[in-house]
């Protein structure tokens, strides 16, 4: 059963068409992964079903749970369920890592989250998410964060950039206990070995959905660039 | 009630410690108006302080050699409606000595108050001073808060200060500080305020890094709103070989506020080196959708990132 569906949606900025008649379901508790170039509109499409101010759909429908959101804000799209952890997350003067964990649930225990992902809540719990922090700190507490918030929908945007390789672990572990927990994740990578934890799996290119199914065939098709839209076995769009 | 458990009930209810009035092994010094109503000095510290017909002189040393083991609280208010005090003090650390000071400021009903304080401190040879001074305010904004200072921070030295004025209305405040910092001193200087209403806030650091590899730091985070105006100006001068300086002023406006920032450096050495930010503007977007993706609305969202930079 669809959890998020995209209907058909154009989105313009000045001088460029970034999605064209673009449709994407996402299944309830279904684990879906968008692949895709650098500047393909994956992290847009990612603020669009968020509701990012500035990210309309010219066109076409966004619908969760059977009910179209495009005219909700973006705190309202939260209270549905949808969340999303940014690709690169912001810093924050004077929060401290504990309150940033139970922002709407203080009577919460943060440190089981904050394991999650591969970091003792002893060092970090009482830290500030500013500059103190790196950005794969940071990174991983937001994702810590996203789990405690116990979405329906959780958009990871790119949840491995600025991770190092042998911390990859900790985000499957991130993605299979929210999946686990009943939520449906869209799941935007670069890395193979992150997509392969997907059910699916969709590559953007040139503002459309070009391939969906098996994440290794979406791969195995995104490596070799057969893009339909292209015509060509090597993407000029790339 | 007496006037000194009046102004104790306010303290406490502002932060403050009740209980270190009733400690042996902790200084402390509180005055209502230009009445002096508890003092108490500790080994290794000289306190004098006498009553002037509009505040109080006080003069604060703390001797060679002294670590003070608590810190020094320092209580000043007017707890009436209408009001003066000009606090002069002059704090001296000798030599080799380290203090803490932590001042609460209480104007909870202040409606035509003016609070001057004029500081000379002079922080000796590898003397250590912390200064933190936090204002309770009504919600009138009837008050004139004016702290000034005047700082010498002598070789190997540290001056930290840390002013709060977050809670109740601003009213008018101007803070002009100058620290002077010698050979291998450092000093930070932040200022947190909200303001609220008609408030006017002008602020005005100054660090003069006189010695070599010297160090400083100013650091203002001001949230402004309704029709509330501020003016912040950081100034640092590197005037010798190593000095490094940092001006940082961070100003988040809200409704009809005015903020303004002025960040000021000069270089007189060719091996010091200053550096400056400054951001004024609204709530950061990003900060904003960060937290209210974590469901929280618009408000709750403001509210936690105004909260979080004047912690």
């Amino acid at each position: 059963m669809a959890l998020l569906k995209i209907k058909n949606i154009t989105y313009r900025v000045p001088e460029k068409e970034i999605f064209s008649n673009l449709s994407l379901v996402v299944e309830k508790e279904e684990v879906h992964a968008i692949l895709g170039k650098n500047g393909t509109g994956k992290s847009t499409l990612a603020y669009l079903i968020m509701g990012c101010e500035g990210y309309v759909p010219d066109s076409g429908k966004i619908l969760f749970e059977g009910k179209v959101i495009n005219g909700l804000k973006l705190h309202e799209r939260a209270q549905l369920g949808i969340t999303l952890a940014w690709q690169e997350p912001v810093r924050f003067e004077g929060i401290s890592v504990r309150d940033f964990l139970i922002l709407k649930n203080k009577e919460a225990d943060p440190s089981p989250y904050l394991e999650m992902v591969g970091l003792l809540p002893e060092l970090y719990l009482g830290r500030i998410m500013d500059k103190t922090l790196s950005g794969g700190e940071r990174k991983r507490i937001e994702l810590a964060s996203i789990v405690a918030l116990q979405p329906k929908f959780a958009i990871l945007d790119e949840p491995d950039s600025g991770i190092d390789m042998l911390s990859i672990q900790d985000i499957l572990n991130v993605i299979a206990t929210l999946k686990k927990n009943g939520a449906s994740v869209l799941l935007i990578t670069h890395r193979e070995e992150i997509a392969k934890i997907a059910d699916r799996a969709s590559q953007i290119c040139n503002g459309k959905i070009v391939c969906t199914g098996a994440p290794d065939n979406v791969a195995e098709y995104y490596k070799t660039r057969k893009c339909e839209i292209c015509s060509s076995e090597e993407c000029v769009y790339v | 009630m007496s006037e000194l458990e009046d102004l104790m009930k306010v303290f406490g209810e502002s932060g403050g410690d009740k209980s270190i009035l009733g400690i042996h092994d902790i200084a402390h010094l509180v005055a209502s108006g230009h009445k002096i109503l508890s003092m108490r000095a500790v080994e290794g510290i000289e306190v004098k302080a006498e009553e002037t017909a509009t505040g109080i002189d006080a003069n604060i040393r703390i001797l060679e050699g002294i670590i003070l083991k608590h810190p020094v609280h320092i209580c000043f208010g007017v707890l009436h409606k209408k009001g003066i005090q000009e606090i002069k003090m002059n704090v001296q650390l000798e030599k080799d000595s380290s203090a803490e000071f932590i001042a609460h400021c209480i104007f909870p009903k202040a409606e035509k108050v003016r609070h001057i304080m004029d500081a000379v401190v002079e922080i000796g040879e590898n003397s250590k001073m912390k200064y933190s001074e936090i204002h309770y305010h009504g919600i009138s904004g009837g008050i004139e808060v004016i702290p000034k200072a005047v700082v010498k921070v002598g070789k190997n030295g540290r001056y930290l200060t840390d002013f709060s004025l977050t809670t109740g209305r601003v009213g008018k405040l101007g803070i002009d500080y100058t620290v002077e910092v010698g050979e291998n001193a450092v000093t930070e200087l932040i200022v947190r305020v909200f303001g609220h209403g008609n408030d006017e806030i002008k602020i005005q650091e100054k660090v003069v890094l006189k010695g070599e590899n010297s160090k400083g730091l100013i650091k203002t985070r001001v949230a402004i709103e309704d029709k509330s105006q501020a003016e912040i100006t950081g100034i640092t001068e590197g005037n010798a070989k190593g000095a490094r300086g940092h001006v940082d002023c961070l100003e988040i406006i809200k409704d009809g506020a005015v903020g303004k920032a002025i960040p000021i450096v000069s270089v007189s050495h060719p091996l010091a080196k200053v550096t400056h930010e400054a951001a004024i503007g609204s709530v950061d977007k990003k900060q904003l959708e960060t937290l209210m993706a974590h469901r929280l609305t618009p408000e709750e969202a403001v509210d936690i990132i105004v909260r979080g930079i004047l912690k």
